[in-house]
């Protein structure tokens, strides 16, 4: 390591951590503006223009909010639960590949600390549920733990189908064998094996799953349990895990692209970039919101059937499936 | 550091929820307390009330025609049909014959309202379960309703249209023609709601076998309406007791067997096609003539005691009264079908999950005001 | 085992219906106003709070028979007159409207013999203060109307 090392990273966790912030910003104006235009409505229109001010006007209000913490909660993990939210999310940002340059550190096991960082995010929503002393945030935590854990399995099962074809835990090392055209992404690597796609949509549903968006929405769940964990913040203690939720999405989406849809490859073989990395990435935030605005809610034992009945069983075989057709080839 | 583990309140484990006065699946001020069991309700217990308005009492105290502003803020959603079955009491005491052409008018309007009532019921219905999306666009269909209703009567919801003897004013110019453009337009949206929503597997499998409630229950309790004909038995008011000219129309009551939270919903989707027939029926019959009986100035009906009953959008609407031949009635009852229809709540939820509790109590279509009254 | 595939393939497959359907209502225009900045116009008989009508000089045609009084489910009505000289009616000197009361009935104004009152079509209405609408003084709606059209 050279001594403009750690420098250049330094740099880059700061770049990421404003990325986060503008990112998660915006994609609340995006989030509502798709929703309205879904809806048929107009979404914000009034501060800025087209509303591009309001997420600056929303974070103004947030921040100027009184603190408060509900008598009989425990404070320090109340006060604890949104910090815990958003540093792995940052932490994230810094190994995720944006292109061949733009990358913070290059780990040979990228992979896998980009999961550990992203689960880290269960333990914060259970403390803050936990902690605020709400029933309803109670039933939350306890949701929000008994979910994560069914979709860990599914996801995890549906990266060793990758790992098995790619054979290095390097995100950097995934996506450059991805290079080319589009049919040599993951996600139509039909050759060793023809199930891709089912596997793109397991690893699509867990990543809802993961980040407790719509249709799984579980912690939140607003016309059952309020706000379930999120209940009792007030200010920009409810703030931060609004940001957290939308970094976790672009994460999430991020590895989606990464693992299936050829990183900053350019799905007709020039010009790859960093332009289409990001390309991806936000095509991929579009149909999480698209989902979010067309479907109910599942039901609680619903979203654990789907886990274990359908989604582990089919993953396996694709698992096997995978496996038989590299031993073959 | 102190920890503070929250304590169970009783000694099952089991803890007080309190779903409302103020909480989202409520739809307004109703508290039901719940004994939880983690996420199983063990006991309901409902608490009305918040908005009771002495709407009796109103009645009992004031010339007969000046409660008509009242029925229809009962149930602010099927103000139609309330105000029907209050002038339709008087009627029936007094003797007085509406003309046919008023009558017609009568349910059409009724019609659209319980068309306009079941699409908010839809759109609140899939919010509940967490679909934000068809609510808009079930108001925007609804939208079109009110517009034609608020260009007939002047008012979007508290339509007040009706009067002893006939209608307030007679058709506006282009009511006809718009009511047609809506039936036209409606029907394929009917469609598109289907494929969006009923179809939709997510919903399917939190509605399907959920919330069982059947006949035997909808019997003890007095739940009518979709309630009942989801439970299989075809009880509607406007073909067991026929009123106006409900017995020349032709019409279907929708009735589903498996009495779980689906087939209330599919009942609801069957009855607005039904209601666009009758619309389209009574808009191809629509006789001339005037739209207002003679009625005496100041009402005197007979002594005696009067019933009246219409088929709400949510069920049977009885308005019972009580005359001693004065111009001031001596009782005015009036039978709301919502809580009868709440009453049952508190056995059927027993057992549930919380969620699918929430999604049983969406399918009654509450409406709060209409509880307390 | 082919039921469970079944549901699986026809379960995706109406998820996928169902964004269709989003989709296709995305790229369709919104249908809402934009409120503030347009507005729409309120049909023939939308009825809000009531104003007097006028005869051709400008005056009020009500007579103060105190009919629309009776009528008024809700006692919100306060009318005074008295009869000038020379003239064979009553003319209306004070008419108060408690609008915090009135439940937009019509009553009245089906029962006025002169058809001094008609429902107005502002719905713009909003105030910081209660004591606003407990008051609305129609006389003086009346002469401010006559003294904007002279204007
Ligand atoms: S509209 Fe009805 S409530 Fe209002 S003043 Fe007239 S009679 Fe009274
Ligand atoms: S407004 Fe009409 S009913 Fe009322 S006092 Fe004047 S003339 Fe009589």
């Amino acid at each position: 390591m050279t001594a403009a090392e750690p420098i250049r990273l330094l740099l880059f966790l700061v770049g990421a951590a404003t990325f986060v912030g503008l990112n998660a910003a915006y994609l609340v104006w995006v989030e509502r503006k798709g929703a309205g235009r879904f809806q048929r409505r107009a979404g914000p229109t009034e501060v800025g223009y087209a509303g591009l001010l309001q997420p600056i006007a929303d974070a103004g209000k947030l921040m100027s909010k009184q603190l408060i913490v509900p008598p009989g909660a425990d404070r320090m993990l109340f006060r604890l639960a949104p910090v815990m939210m958003m540093p792995p999310a940052i932490m994230a940002f810094a190994i995720l590949p944006f292109s061949e340059y733009l990358v913070g550190i290059d780990l040979n096991v990228g992979l896998i600390a980009l999961f550990a960082f992203s689960s880290f995010n269960v333990i914060a929503v259970m403390l803050a549920g936990w902690s605020s002393r709400n029933k309803y945030g109670i039933i939350s935590a306890a949701r929000v733990v008994s979910q994560n854990v069914a979709y860990e399995i599914p996801m995890m099962l549906v990266i060793i189908t990758i790992l098995m074809l790619a054979g290095t835990l390097s995100l950097t090392g995934i996506v450059d064998q991805q290079a080319g055209a589009f049919w040599n992404w993951n996600l139509f690597a039909l050759a060793s094996n023809p199930l891709m796609p089912v596997t793109f949509i397991i690893f699509f549903v867990c990543m809802l799953s993961e980040t407790n968006r719509a249709p799984f929405d579980m912690a939140e769940a607003e016309s059952e349990l309020v706000a379930g964990a999120y209940t009792e913040y007030a200010g920009m203690g409810f703030g931060v895990f609004f940001m957290a939720e939308y970094a976790n999405i672009v994460i999430g989406c991020a590895i989606a692209v990464i693992l299936f849809l050829g990183g900053w490859h350019s799905p007709v073989g020039v010009f790859p970039g960093v332009f289409w990395f990001l390309l991806k990435l936000y095509f991929m935030v579009f149909v999480v919101i698209w989902v979010r605005w067309t479907f109910p809610r599942t039901q609680f034992y619903g979203l654990l059937n789907l886990s274990w009945k359908i989604l582990i069983p089919i993953s396996i075989f694709t698992l096997l499936l995978s496996a038989v057709m590299i031993k073959l080839v | 550091m102190e920890l503070h583990p929250v304590q169970s309140t009783g000694p099952q484990e089991t803890f007080v929820l309190n779903l409302g006065p103020q909480h989202p699946a409520t739809h307004g001020v109703l508290r039901v307390k719940l004994t939880m069991d983690g996420e199983f309700i063990k006991d309901a217990v409902i608490v009305a009330g918040y908005v009771h308005r002495e709407h009796e009492k109103m009645g009992e105290n004031r010339p007969w025609d000046q409660f008509l502003p009242n029925t229809g803020r009962i149930d602010y959603l099927s103000a139609m049909m309330y105000t029907h079955a209050y002038v339709g009491a008087i009627e029936r005491a007094c003797g007085i014959e509406v003309p046919p052409r008023a009558e017609y008018v009568r349910v059409i309007t009724s019609e659209l309202n319980r068309i306009s009532s079941h699409l908010v019921w839809w759109g609140a219905y899939l919010l509940d379960l967490g679909g934000m999306t068809p609510l808009l666009y079930a108001f925007d269909d609804r939208e079109k309703i009110l517009d034609l209703l608020e260009a007939l009567t002047g008012a979007r919801l508290t339509y007040c249209y009706y009067r002893v003897g006939g209608l307030a004013e007679d058709l506006n110019e282009g009511f006809v023609e718009g009511t047609r453009d809506f039936v036209k337009e409606f029907r394929p949206r009917l469609k598109m709601f289907r494929r969006l929503v009923s179809e939709n597997i997510i919903f399917r499998k939190r509605v399907e076998g959920i919330g069982i409630i059947d006949a035997e229950m909808c019997r003890k309790y007095g739940a009518t309406g979709p309630m009942i004909r989801g439970a299989g038995i075809p009880y509607d008011v406007r073909r067991a007791e026929p009123y106006s000219v409900y017995p020349e129309l032709d019409f279907e009551i929708p009735v589903d067997p498996a009495a779980d939270s689906m087939s209330r919903y599919k009942v609801r989707m069957e009855e607005m096609e039904q209601s666009l027939r009758i619309i389209e029926q009574c808009l191809d019959r629509l006789p001339d003539g005037p739209v207002m009986a003679k009625v005496p100035r100041v009402l005197k009906p007979p002594e005696g005691d009067f019933c009246y009953a219409t088929e709400a959008a949510r069920g049977r609407f009885e308005v019972r009264i009580v005359s001693t031949g004065k111009p001031i009635a001596h009782r005015v009852r009036l039978r709301t079908p919502c809580f009868g229809n709440l009453s049952l709540f508190e056995e059927a939820a027993r057992g549930m999950m919380l969620a699918d509790g929430i999604a049983m109590m969406g399918s009654l279509d509450l409406v709060i005001p209409d509880i307390d009254r | 085992m082919k039921n469970i595939f079944k549901e699986v393939v026809g379960g995706f497959y109406s998820l996928t219906v169902g964004m269709g359907i989003t989709l296709r209502e995305f790229f369709r225009k919104p249908v809402t106003v934009h409120y503030p900045r347009e507005s729409l116009k309120m049909p023939e008989r939308y009825r809000s709070h009531l104003i007097f009508t006028s005869d051709e000089n400008g005056a009020s045609t009500c007579i103060a028979c105190n009919l629309c009084v009776k009528a008024c489910p809700t006692d919100c009505i306060i009318v005074e007159g008295e009869k000038k000289e020379g003239e064979k009616r009553k003319s209306v000197t004070k008419y108060d409207l408690d609008f915090t009361r009135c439940s937009l009935c019509g009553a009245c104004v089906e029962v006025c013999p002169t058809d001094a009152i008609v429902f107005s079509k502002r719905y713009n209405l909003a105030a910081t203060d209660r004591q606003q609408f407990h008051i609305i003084d129609l006389c003086k709606d009346l002469e401010e109307r006559n003294k904007k059209k002279a204007r």
